[in-house]
């Protein structure tokens, strides 16, 4: 029996078969993967996942992907770390980090991909597309190429060349649009209409998104199939945030995983921060913002998910903060400088949301709390510009090197 | 003939006014409204059109003119 049992509308239950759709006919409601819990419980264990590769394939029979054949860019299975001198620093006892920076292409957008990269080799589609500013670009790139497919990406064409070098490399079609950014959507939207792609966050996207669920599996494996009492997650279009959510809520409905349902905090840059809004204003409707963050794979004002992120705050008993752009950078240094890790903008966001929330008394100092950290710092690298210290410069010889030792910062982490 | 769905968010000026009405008898355009949330301070609605491309074009041009926020039923596709 499959594991499928096809899309259903989240609006009005509605069920259809597991086909590349993404709209409910009747409601036009959204559609997401269903799944036979029963027939799942009888394939997977903790000992059958533990047995398979070290990547998000691992939690195949937990994902809507049919057949043995997987083309596989080794995305996922990456560490969890216990953030000690992160959590001294936030006055925090158990704080880990999800460190999802060292992806094949150094976001968290490699799982969903994955997931969107094989679904369209099962449907019969030779493109696979996506319009981005960034991390999806790279992703959508990169696993075209491994599996075969046409990558095709849309930027705005006012992108800096910089964000695109990354994806350019595997050799995709990008196309630049001139246009606003609300152009650029609309045309997209209209070309998932009219083509027959494989268009990641259009009509693959019930399939691409449950790729994120895998962040949520692998941190309750790596905690010894425990659940985390929090989890800081970061809102762009809110869909890693319903995942995590749906992903936790998996393990502990199958009994691979114990403990509580994670508290979801909602961590956006005040810049971009719809969901944090409405949160504030206790209401469930987003209102869209234009956004004007230096957070820019959080840069999303319409964000899709953005009601279903509201309902699982509160059914979580969670919470949702925005922070700065200069507290953003404060978030990427104090991460770097805790525990060795560079990250994006994004994962500047979730520290400083900890951060934030830590000093407001409105997270308990002894729970266990997982900070999702989704992409690497090295693509966002003119966000530190002129936020660094400068190399000490010495003429050379060693009383000018001994002079310049004075004056070097000291360690903010370590005993 | 060709359908695109929408969905317009209305600001608190526009919430009691018959916009989608008024569209209707404008342009050449039939709507079809599929889910809704209209409260006193604002509202959105998802709906399809059907018509002509260009009159589409027109018609929803016409909506955002008259202050009406249009965006695809997707959401907002551009990621990062």
């Amino acid at each position: 029996m499959s594991r499928v049992t096809g899309l259903s509308c989240r609006e009005c239950g509605t069920l259809f078969s597991a086909t590349p759709i993404h709209v409910c006919e009747l409601c036009f409601g959204p559609l997401e993967v269903s799944y036979d819990y029963e027939v799942i419980g009888a394939q997977v264990s903790r000992a059958s996942i533990a047995a398979g590769p070290p990547s998000l394939w691992r939690y195949k029979a937990l994902l809507p992907v049919e057949g043995d054949r997987l083309v596989d860019t080794h995305a996922g299975w990456t560490p969890l770390i216990r953030a000690e001198n992160l959590g001294r620093a936030l006055g925090l006892r158990d704080v880990w980090v999800k460190n999802d920076t060292v992806n094949p292409t150094f976001s968290f957008k490699d799982r969903p991909v994955s997931i969107a990269a094989n679904k369209a080799l099962e449907f019969g589609f030779d493109t696979i597309a996506c319009a981005s500013t960034g991390n999806l670009a790279g992703a959508v790139a990169a696993a075209g190429a491994k599996a075969g497919l046409r990558p095709v990406i849309f930027i705005p064409a006012d992108l800096e060349p910089s964000k695109i070098g990354a994806a350019s490399v595997y050799g995709p079609t990008v196309v630049a649009v001139d246009g606003t950014y609300d152009d650029v959507n609309r045309l997209c939207s209209e070309i998932g209409d009219t083509y027959s792609w494989a268009f990641v966050n259009i009509n693959v996207r019930p399939y691409y998104s449950e790729g994120s669920k895998t962040l949520a599996y692998e941190v309750a494996e790596q905690l010894g199939w425990q659940t985390p009492d929090r989890v800081v997650v970061p809102i762009a279009s809110g869909s890693l945030f319903t995942k995590v959510w749906k992903g936790f809520n998996e393990l502990l409905k199958l009994g691979l995983a114990t403990g509580p349902r994670p508290k979801m905090v909602a961590a956006q840059a005040e810049g971009c921060s719809p969901v944090v809004q409405a949160y504030r204003a206790r209401t469930l409707n987003v209102q869209p913002v234009r956004p004007r963050t230096i957070a820019k794979s959080l840069a999303i004002g319409n964000p899709a998910d953005g009601y279903y992120s509201l309902k699982i705050i509160r059914e979580s008993g969670g919470d949702a903060e925005a922070v700065s752009d200069a507290e953003i950078i404060e978030g990427i240094k104090l991460l770097a400088r805790t525990e060795g890790i560079f990250a994006e903008t994004a994962g500047g966001v979730t520290v400083a949301t900890l951060k934030k929330l830590a000093e407001a008394g409105r997270v308990d100092p002894d729970e266990r709390i997982v900070v999702y950290v989704t992409g690497n710092g090295l693509k966002t690298l003119e966000a530190l510009a002129g936020q660094l210290a400068e190399p000490i410069r010495i003429p050379p010889s060693m009383s000018a090197f001994e002079a310049a030792l004075t004056r070097s910062p000291q360690p903010v982490g370590g005993r | 003939m060709i359908k695109r769905r929408v969905k317009f968010t209305f600001p608190p000026d526009l919430v009691t006014q018959p916009v989608i009405y008024s569209m209707g008898k404008q342009f050449n355009v039939v709507t079809n409204i599929r889910r809704a949330n209209v409260t006193r301070e604002r509202g959105w609605v998802v709906l399809e059109l059907s018509g002509e491309e260009d009159e589409i074009t027109r018609a929803l041009e016409w909506a955002r003119n008259q202050g009406v926020r249009v965006d695809p039923l997707e959401g907002d596709i551009l990621a990062g």
